[in-house]
């Protein structure tokens, strides 16, 4: 018999906050973090971004601990993890609990000398940024860390749920993050893939993405001691083998992904979908390649948002803080907005959210899709 | 179980266990990576535009798959990938770096940025080989197989997938090596001996320290 898996608890740390609660409130206000970034060590132009407030991550961090010791990177996962196990027995130094991080490019920044201060340059190596965490929260277990491109955050999760299922560990705590940095704008901006505004995910005109940071942690457990807790049903990957840098034109990975998820969510019990959290990054070829993609798996009825509209593209820290969002929209019975889109692309083949609504949500769908061709699909719910 | 494994490590390469290109004269990676290309007969042109690190996992897959033609039992989606590396896409980082460094010379190539990924490898061994399988890249400070093999059953017992090549592929400026298996549920080629892991774990470890 395979452990159940349930999502403890959770934090968001973005530009609109850092709890769940307050990203998720300021969401609901349809408030959006991206401002126009005047920033000359991160880019030679003003560039729209999601950035997360320095000075008040500062004033927080420095409760738990000196703030010049650690990265923003680093900062910004020791609190969300501090945070997300507040409410929790989770004995975070005990064998039974595994820390998972995934992040993209870590403390990248650190290349620039300029950025250094106190740190020393080899936390540029992304598992020493794990170490620093496992360290932080005395935790004895070998830290695992993710980097899989936009999908590292939701393959994470999976990587997290399959090793409770198989009772490898009775806790998992999955953080993801990843910074603005010079060398991520630098390399966006060369692929032209930024957007000239704040992104408009599923728009007509959607001409780009937006830059985001941020982090996210969600805590699995085997153990349920709130009736009210959502569970992890699937998950799976799927690769294009198509293109490194671009969708592929019929959606084959990600629909191989979702397929598969839902076979398995099936057998597990779960019949229908009622919402679908997008990859949405706004870019051109993106976001109709997650219409064909969906179309072809027959969920072209059912309730669909990006978040990007909200905090932008958070890469590594992306697929956690939507799931989390999922979660949220899941127990409180409503849908967020797809946030920037005026006139919908695709809207005779998807059924994209243009404003917050009220809706019962027992079993949710999340994608992401990253370079490299890869796709993943989760599938969350109330109850198997 | 494992079924194959190849191993690059210090200009020497081994197939199950049997050498099968070596060379001490050469002395950079570039080199040795195109004398493998030429030795395996590869004829794929996009090789010379991947990076060293993907350039390094490809050529260890296409030693390790030699002659397995695994294509024709299992379906494109039946076949997984799960590598693991210590230094990320550092190699390319630091080239991709030096373009943007100086602002009186910035020129940021959307070809170098897309291999400051790691996983753009599995996407090209994807490509070359029509797999659609389950990916995951991991970094991790020591090579820990017994983990990679753990996740790469998991998929395999949980049935998410039927084949899983798996293992380790790290690159920096002064040091390249790879350690390939190939996992598989059932055993269609009866040829060879079921592999032991911590034989190949001794064999590899014996061409030098896995960490520098």
């Amino acid at each position: 018999m395979k452990n159940s898996v349930f999502i403890i608890s959770d934090n968001i740390i973005t530009s609109l906050g850092f709890t769940s609660e307050e990203n998720i409130n300021n969401m609901k206000l349809n408030k959006s973090g991206i401002r126009l970034v005047d920033d000359p060590d991160l880019f030679i132009q003003p560039f729209f971004a999601s950035i997360v407030n320095k000075a008040e991550l500062n004033a927080k961090f420095s409760q738990l601990s000196d703030p010049s010791k650690f990265t923003h990177l680093e900062k910004m996962i020791i609190l969300s993890i501090y945070e997300a196990l507040k409410n929790t027995d989770v004995d975070v130094s005990k064998k039974n609990t595994l820390i998972i991080i995934s992040t993209t490019k870590g403390n990248i920044d650190l290349l620039n000398k300029q950025n250094k201060g106190n740190i020393e340059q080899n936390r540029v190596y992304l598992w020493n940024v794990a170490k620093v965490i496992q360290k932080y929260f005395y935790n004895p277990n070998f830290p695992v860390v993710v980097s899989n491109a936009c999908i590292s955050g939701l393959l994470a999760i999976i990587i997290g749920a399959n090793l409770i299922e198989l009772k490898k560990y009775d806790n998992v705590i999955v953080a993801g993050a990843d910074v603005v940095s010079e060398f991520i704008v630098s390399g966006f901006q060369s692929f032209k893939s930024l957007s000239d505004g704040p992104c408009k995910p599923f728009d007509i005109n959607r001409n780009g993405l937006t830059l985001g940071e941020g982090c996210g942690t969600l805590i699995l457990s085997s153990n349920n001691l709130n009736t009210e807790n959502i569970l992890f049903a699937d998950g799976g990957t799927a690769n294009d083998a198509n293109h490194i840098s671009g969708p592929s034109v019929n959606g084959e990975g990600l629909y191989l992904a979702v397929r598969k998820t839902l076979q398995k969510s099936q057998q597990k019990g779960i019949k229908k979908i009622d919402y679908i959290s997008a990859h949405g990054t706004a870019t051109r070829y993106n976001d109709e390649m997650e219409t064909i993609a969906l179309s072809r798996a027959n969920l072209s009825g059912v309730p669909v948002n990006s978040l990007k509209g909200y905090w932008g593209h958070t890469l590594g820290a992306a697929g956690i803080i939507e799931s989390i969002a999922s979660i949220h929209s899941m127990r409180g019975g409503f849908i967020l907005k797809n946030s920037g889109m005026e006139n919908q692309d695709f809207s005779d083949r998807i059924n994209v959210i243009d404003k917050l609504s009220t809706q019962e949500i027992n079993s949710s769908l999340k994608i992401s899709s990253g370079f490299g061709g890869c796709n993943a699909a989760a599938v969350f719910t109330k109850a198997i | 179980m494992i079924t194959a494994y190849s191993i690059i490590k210090n200009n020497v390469s081994i197939v199950n266990g049997k050498p099968f290109l070596a060379d001490n004269n050469t002395e950079t990676f570039s080199k040795f990576v195109e004398q493998l290309y030429k030795k395996l007969n590869i004829h794929y042109p996009k090789f010379y535009k991947m990076d060293n690190l993907t350039k390094l996992g490809f050529i260890n897959s296409e030693l390790l798959l030699q002659n397995k033609n695994i294509n024709s039992y299992y379906s494109e989606d039946e076949i997984g990938l799960v590598f693991a590396n210590k230094s990320s896409s550092l190699d390319t980082d630091l080239k991709f770096y030096s373009t943007i460094e100086n602002r009186n010379q910035y020129f940021p190539s959307p070809s170098v940025f897309v291999y400051t990924l790691p996983n753009i490898m599995l996407g090209e061994i994807c490509i070359r080989n029509r797999f659609k399988g389950e990916n995951a890249f991991f970094i991790m400070e020591k090579f820990d197989s017994e983990f990679i093999l753990e996740y790469s059953r998991l998929l395999l017992d949980t049935n998410r997938t039927e084949c899983c090549i798996a293992g380790w592929v790290e690159l920096l400026p002064d040091n390249f090596e790879s350690l390939f298996f190939l996992l598989e549920k059932k055993k269609y080629n009866n040829n060879l001996k079921t592999l032991e892991l911590k034989n190949i774990i001794r064999q590899y470890e014996d061409y030098g320290a896995i960490n520098h």
